[in-house]
Formats: structure tokens, C-alpha cells, sequence
């Protein structure tokens, strides 16, 4: 009897296994007129919020795609879907759940994860069922250096993030009647890639010109006090400070630079936004210069979302609850617009057409320039530097897309 | 590094500084150690939730700031929650597990850390959090060095208020129960002593001291729901180090332990700081192995 029930059990699940096979098969990614992209995002833990912020921005570009016609291939309109999984924040689930988006639900096209973190282990599983993932919240270097195939990233690499504060000083420094060998960088970065990659890029630079660095302070993942580095800032006198810590980072560079009243001429941190700084510390803020990827004041545009001012207030009238729109939103809806493009311009859904196509896109968006180099990384696209001015962020450089100049020294209160 | 060093020696008054700065924010640390070591000492739970206590102190805080009210005032108030708090995790929890073997308590208090970190998380969001107290900042030294009137509040708030613990613990009945169970929970069963309630009420007032650190830890610093483990790792240290039941050495370590790391972070860079409190930890635990196979030795 025993025995009989688990071959009826076995046979059962045999049948069970085939039947999602088939159903798998039968699915497989686009169904009627219906194109199906995928996604593991972080809806609930540590990057919870900006997880939201990245689905808001899929969601927005997929609705915008579907109301103005769809995708067209072959001759045929297809509407964009995605499916979600939440991935909790942790790599594993991150990568157990792209598996699962691409062995069970069938889904041959890849919107990437958020952080970099998320997206370096994801990109080892789509890459080996060689399925295209275009990603738009993973942005350290270390991910284009592994020869994935068939990963692309719109969002400028993160040794880009605070290089162009180093170009800046030279320059102020060069007006001042100073070498730029002069100057003196003081530096305190978290021990974790994304800030050692911004470390990095800041590295280059300054051996680039040939400038001193005094202080170079790797702050430790769970310590929120940097005041014994603050001490050797204010003793040693840079003329510029970065500081690189993620959103802790930002808040507590900011709360202790306010409370020693650390007097840097040039102070340049990243995640002054998701860190909400001004909203926090006030005027004590003023001069901060922030990296950002996009502004919702740069003057790109394209025909589909129309400027990046367009873009911002379709997004705050999308989703009532924005006082500014994120660019994790902002880079997720680019990502969706360049899987349209692809698939247009392919004119195909076979995936190894469209990696192919990927690879070849060039493209003008409201969120910059796309085009991709031979490891996956948008080039076309710079990083800007916006400073606080009077508690509003305004671009200043590069001089290009700048629409205010820098105040030099800073002016805090 | 010899640099830095250097710089110690050439500008003495920094040294001025980074003791300040150290033994500030030491003497908050002692506040969440001396209830690890209420707890650990009169019930010998070993608590891995103080640094969750601490942080949800700390958004206590926070909300008063939301409220637009003096984060200052949040410090009673935390008090009294997180003295109701730790009542409910008493009954709830840890009556279940104090007689059992260490693994269970510490299993339990982990598996708390964990829920309580996810609550935060839902109710307040992952975003980093701060309660400005919009108190200046004071020079010394020709402007060389600074302190935060904040620190300096934190400073005679954590000394008043363990001032008021010590009292409490030596004068009051709860407090020479507590000391009673301490020492023998059998005999003061005997002499009549509810040890039940002796338990409730001391991990109570351990949840409500920590609570109290973090109202000043959010004033100070920053928090969010999941750096709890800081604080709960400090508090390991310096319990380790001062051993349990001695008030006096904890914040005598609490507050050297603060000063050692401001300056191995001066000296060594931010990235040793935590390290060095580890180090000094195994420094001491080594000392102490020494110490004791040689009074075994004499024993024998």
C-alpha cells in the first residue's frame, strides 16, 4: 500500500513537474500581444525605499509605452508587462528569484534588481541563461569588469560619482592663481565596494593633477561617528572634503560638519538626496556639492517623455506622494524605454537579436544620452555635480548642463 | 599613521578634543552597558537586543521631532514606554527561557533583534534618521577645539540618571531585592522575595535605561533600524571588560573605551576604530586567563 502511494505521489509530481514545463513553455514571454519583462526588486528591507522608487519608475514608463501605442514588432503592437518579485534586499533571494523568473515564469527580458549589491547576483544568472538584462540601479565598476554578455547599465558607473569635484577644485583653484598641485584633498569613504569605487575614481583624479591628499579615512560599515576624522580635517586645513558613506554617510557627515563647524572651502559628498540633508541640517548644508545622475533641470529630452522637467511632472502627477522625483526613478523608466527601442529596432524577440541590438543603441532619452560600451556601461551620459544653494540643489558643473556657478568658498550658516 | 601621531604631538590641544569627544559619548555607551549588565548579572540572560532597545529609544525621539516637540522631552517619555515595553517582552518572552541553558536565551533575544529591527523598518521607513536639538556649538582653544552643548546635555542627562539608578539599587526595597535575587535567587525565594517579579522589573528598567540612550544617541548621532548591533556589541565589550555587578568600572570602561577610540581612530583611521575596542577586548580577556591559571595555580 505504502509503496503504491509513492508511486502514485511520484507519478503525480511527474505530472505536476510537466504541466509547469509546458505551461513555462507555453508562456514564454510574449503571449498574444503582450510583451512580459522581469524583475526582482527590493520592496521590503534595508533598500526597500529606493526599491519603490525603481519599480515606480518601470511602471511609469511601461503605462507611458501602452497609452502611446505599444511596442511595434513585425508590424504588430505589443504592450509592455512586468512581473515582480520581492527580493527582500539580500543578494540570495536576489538571485534565486531571477532563476525563477527566467526557469519557471518563462521570462526571456531582464529589468535589473536594485544597488549594486543586488545586481551583482543577479548578472551571473542571466548571464547564463544568456538572457538580456537591461539594469538601471547597479552602478559599481566592479560589474564591468566580469565580461558579462548580456548586462547593460544606462546609469553612469560609480568612480564617475565624485571624480568631477576634483576637476572642479583644479579649476577654482587655477582662477585663484593656484597650481592645482596645491590643493589638498581630504577624503573619509565606507569600507563597502560602492564607496571604494567612488574612491577610486577620486584616486585617479587627484594623481591626475598631482594633488596632495592629507586625510584618507575608510569608515567602517556599522559606525555612525566620524568625528575623530572631522578632527584631522579641521587641523589639517584641505581645500576640499569628500565624503562617501551612502545615505548614513551623508547624514552623519553633514550632522557632524554642522556641530564642529568644519570650515572646508569645498565640500563634496554623495546621497546628499536619499539622505534628505536639507530637510535635516537646514542652512548649515549650503554649498554641499552632490553628484547626481540626473536632474530634473538638465535640458535632456526625447520624444516620448519629453524633457526631463516634462518627465518630472508627469512623475509627481503618476504618483501624488513625491515632493522631488528620485533619479533611481528616473533611470528605471530609461531603462524600460531602451527595451522598446530594441525591440523595434530588432524587429524580433529572439533574445541573442536583441542582445545584439542592445549592444548597438544609441539613443537620446530625458534622462541623457545611452549608448553602451563593450562591457555593458552607459558612456554617453555624464555624472552632474549639483550644490546646495539657499537650500535648493542647483547644477554647477560640468560646465556644460550647468545653470548656476559655484559659490566659492561655501557659505554656510 | 606617524603622521598623525606626529600631528598629536605638534597641536597637543587635539588631544583635548578627541578625549572630550571620547568620554562624551562613553558615558552613553555605559548607560546601555550597565543594563546588560543588570540583566545579565540578576537573571543571566545575555541580552542580543540591547542595541534594538537603544535604537527604538532613539525614534522615540524621533517622532517627538515629527511632532514638532524638543527631542529633549522624548527622554521621560521613552523611559516609561520602554519600561512598559520591557515588561511585555518579560511576560512574553524571556520568563519562558531564564531557566533554561544559555543557548535558548540567546537564541530567543536574537530572534527578538531581528523583529524588532523589521518592525522599525515597516513603521519608519529604512531611511536614515536624526532629532536635531538645535543646541550649538562651544569653542575652546582659540576655536581648536569644539564641543556640542548636545554632548554635553547627553553627558549630565547619562550621569543623573545612573546617579539615580545607583540610588535606587542601594536604598530602595525593589533595588535590594534586585540585589537579593543577584545574589542567591534560591534564598531570597526563601526569605520571601517574589523573584518573578524581581526579574520583570529589572529587565524593565534595563529597556527603559536603554531607551533613555537612545533618545540622546538619535540627538547625537544617527539612526536607523538596524544599527542596533553597534550598540549591542559595545555593551558586550565593556560588560566583558568591567565584569558584572560594578557600576563604577562600567562607566570607568564605557568611558576609557570612548576615549581609545577616538584616538585609534585619529591615529590609525576611522576603519580601526570599532576594531580597536575588539582588540582591546582579546587584550584583555588574554590578561585575564593569565590572571586567573595563576591564582588557580596558588589554589592548587
Amino acid at each position: 500500500m505504502k509503496t503504491l502511494m509513492r508511486h502514485l505521489l511520484g507519478a503525480l509530481l511527474g505530472i505536476g513537474a510537466f504541466g509547469l514545463l509546458v505551461a513555462g513553455a507555453a508562456q514564454a514571454k510574449v503571449e498574444g500581444d503582450t510583451i512580459t519583462l522581469g524583475s526582482a526588486i527590493s520592496l521590503t528591507g534595508k533598500y526597500s525605499t529606493n526599491g519603490v522608487h525603481a519599480k515606480n519608475g518601470y511602471e511609469i514608463a511601461v503605462k507611458r509605452i501602452n497609452e502611446t501605442g505599444g511596442v511595434k514588432v513585425g508590424g504588430k503592437s505589443y504592450k509592455l508587462k512586468v512581473v515582480y518579485y520581492d527580493d527582500e534586499s539580500t543578494p540570495a533571494r536576489g538571485a534565486q528569484l531571477a532563476e525563477r523568473l527566467i526557469k519557471q515564469d518563462g521570462v526571456k527580458f531582464m529589468l535589473g534588481p536594485y544597488s549594486s549589491g543586488l545586481t551583482k547576483a543577479v548578472a551571473p544568472v542571466t548571464d547564463k541563461y544568456k538572457i538580456p538584462m537591461v539594469e538601471a540601479e547597479g552602478a559599481s565598476r566592479s560589474l564591468f569588469t566580469q565580461g558579462y554578455k548580456y548586462l547593460f547599465a544606462v546609469l553612469s558607473t560609480s568612480e564617475q560619482y565624485l571624480a568631477s569635484s576634483i576637476a572642479l577644485a583644479a579649476e577654482i583653484a587655477k582662477k585663484n592663481g593656484k597650481k592645482p598641485s596645491d590643493v589638498k584633498v581630504a577624503m573619509a569613504f565606507e569600507n563597502d565596494p560602492f564607496s571604494l569605487d567612488v574612491r577610486a575614481g577620486v584616486i585617479d583624479d587627484i594623481n591626475k593633477y598631482g594633488m596632495k591628499i592629507v586625510v584618507d579615512d575608510k569608515l567602517p560599515r556599522d559606525l555612525s561617528d566620524m568625528s575623530a576624522t572631522l578632527t584631522k580635517v579641521r587641523a589639517l586645513k584641505p581645500d576640499l572634503l569628500v565624503v562617501s558613506g551612502h545615505s548614513k554617510g551623508a547624514a552623519t557627515a553633514a550632522r557632524q560638519i554642522k556641530e564642529m563647524k568644519i570650515d572646508v572651502p569645498m565640500i563634496a559628498l554623495t546621497h546628499c538626496e536619499s539622505a534628505k540633508v536639507v530637510d535635516k541640517f537646514g542652512p548649515s548644508v549650503n554649498g554641499f556639492l552632490c553628484p547626481t545622475q540626473w536632474a530634473e533641470t538638465l535640458s535632456y529630452s526625447d520624444d516620448f517623455f519629453g524633457s526631463a522637467a516634462d518627465y518630472d511632472k508627469l512623475f509627481k502627477a503618476t504618483y501624488p506622494g513625491y515632493k522631488n522625483v528620485p533619479y533611481q526613478s528616473a533611470q528605471a523608466s530609461a531603462a524600460v524605454m531602451v527595451w522598446k527601442d530594441a525591440f523595434e529596432r530588432a524587429n524580433s524577440f529572439d533574445t541573442e537579436k536583441l542582445r545584439d541590438t542592445l549592444a548597438d543603441t544609441n539613443m537620446k532619452t530625458f534622462y541623457g544620452g545611452i549608448k553602451f560600451s563593450e562591457a555593458g556601461n552607459n558612456t554617453a551620459k555624464p555624472m552632474v555635480l549639483r550644490q546646495i544653494q539657499d537650500g535648493k540643489f542647483n547644477v554647477v558643473a560640468p560646465s556644460e548642463w550647468a545653470s548656476h556657478s559655484v559659490d566659492w568658498p561655501r557659505k554656510a550658516q | 599613521m606617524l603622521d598623525n601621531l606626529l600631528l598629536l604631538v605638534q597641536a597637543p590641544v587635539l588631544n583635548i578634543q578627541l578625549l572630550l569627544d571620547g568620554l562624551l559619548i562613553g558615558a552613553i555607551f555605559a548607560m546601555a552597558a550597565y543594563g546588560l549588565a543588570l540583566v545579565w548579572g540578576v537573571m543571566n540572560v545575555k541580552n542580543l537586543a540591547q542595541g534594538d532597545f537603544v535604537i527604538m529609544g532613539g525614534y522615540v525621539a524621533y517622532v517627538f521631532t515629527k511632532m514638532d516637540l524638543h527631542p529633549i522631552y522624548a527622554l521621560p517619555v521613552a523611559f516609561v514606554v520602554m519600561f512598559a515595553f520591557g515588561w511585555l517582552v518579560y511576560v512574553t518572552i524571556i520568563r519562558r527561557v531564564i531557566d533554561k541553558e544559555l543557548f535558548t536565551s540567546l537564541l530567543a533575544t536574537f530572534g527578538l533583534a531581528i523583529l524588532l529591527q523589521q518592525a522599525m523598518n515597516l513603521i519608519f521607513g529604512s531611511d536614515v534618521q536624526t532629532a536635531e536639538s538645535g543646541f550649538d556649538t562651544r569653542f575652546l582653544f582659540g576655536g581648536m577645539v569644539s564641543i556640542a552643548e548636545i554632548k554635553f546635555v547627553a553627558l549630565v542627562l547619562a550621569v543623573s540618571l545612573s546617579a539615580c539608578v545607583v540610588i535606587f539599587m542601594k536604598r530602595s526595597r525593589m533595588g535590594q531585592a534586585i540585589r537579593a535575587t543577584a545574589q542567591d535567587a534560591r534564598a531570597a525565594r526563601v526569605l520571601g522575595i517574589n523573584t518573578d517579579r524581581v526579574y520583570a522589573f529589572t529587565f524593565s528598567l534595563n529597556c527603559a535605561i536603554c531607551g533613555a540612550a537612545g533618545v540622546l544617541i538619535a540627538m547625537i548621532w544617527v539612526i536607523q533600524p538596524y544599527f542596533g548591533v553597534v550598540y549591542s556589541i559595545r555593551s558586550f565589550v565593556i560588560v566583558t571588560i568591567a565584569g558584572l555587578g560594578n557600576l563604577f568600572a562600567v562607566i570607568v570602561t564605557a568611558l576609557g573605551l570612548g576615549a581609545a577610540e577616538q584616538f585609534s581612530a585619529f591615529i590609525f583611521g576611522a576603519e580601526f576604530q570599532v576594531a580597536s575596542v575588539v582588540c582591546l577586548l582579546i587584550g584583555v580577556l588574554i590578561w585575564r586567563q593569565i590572571q586567573q591559571a595563576r591564582k588557580r595555580q596558588v589554589v592548587e
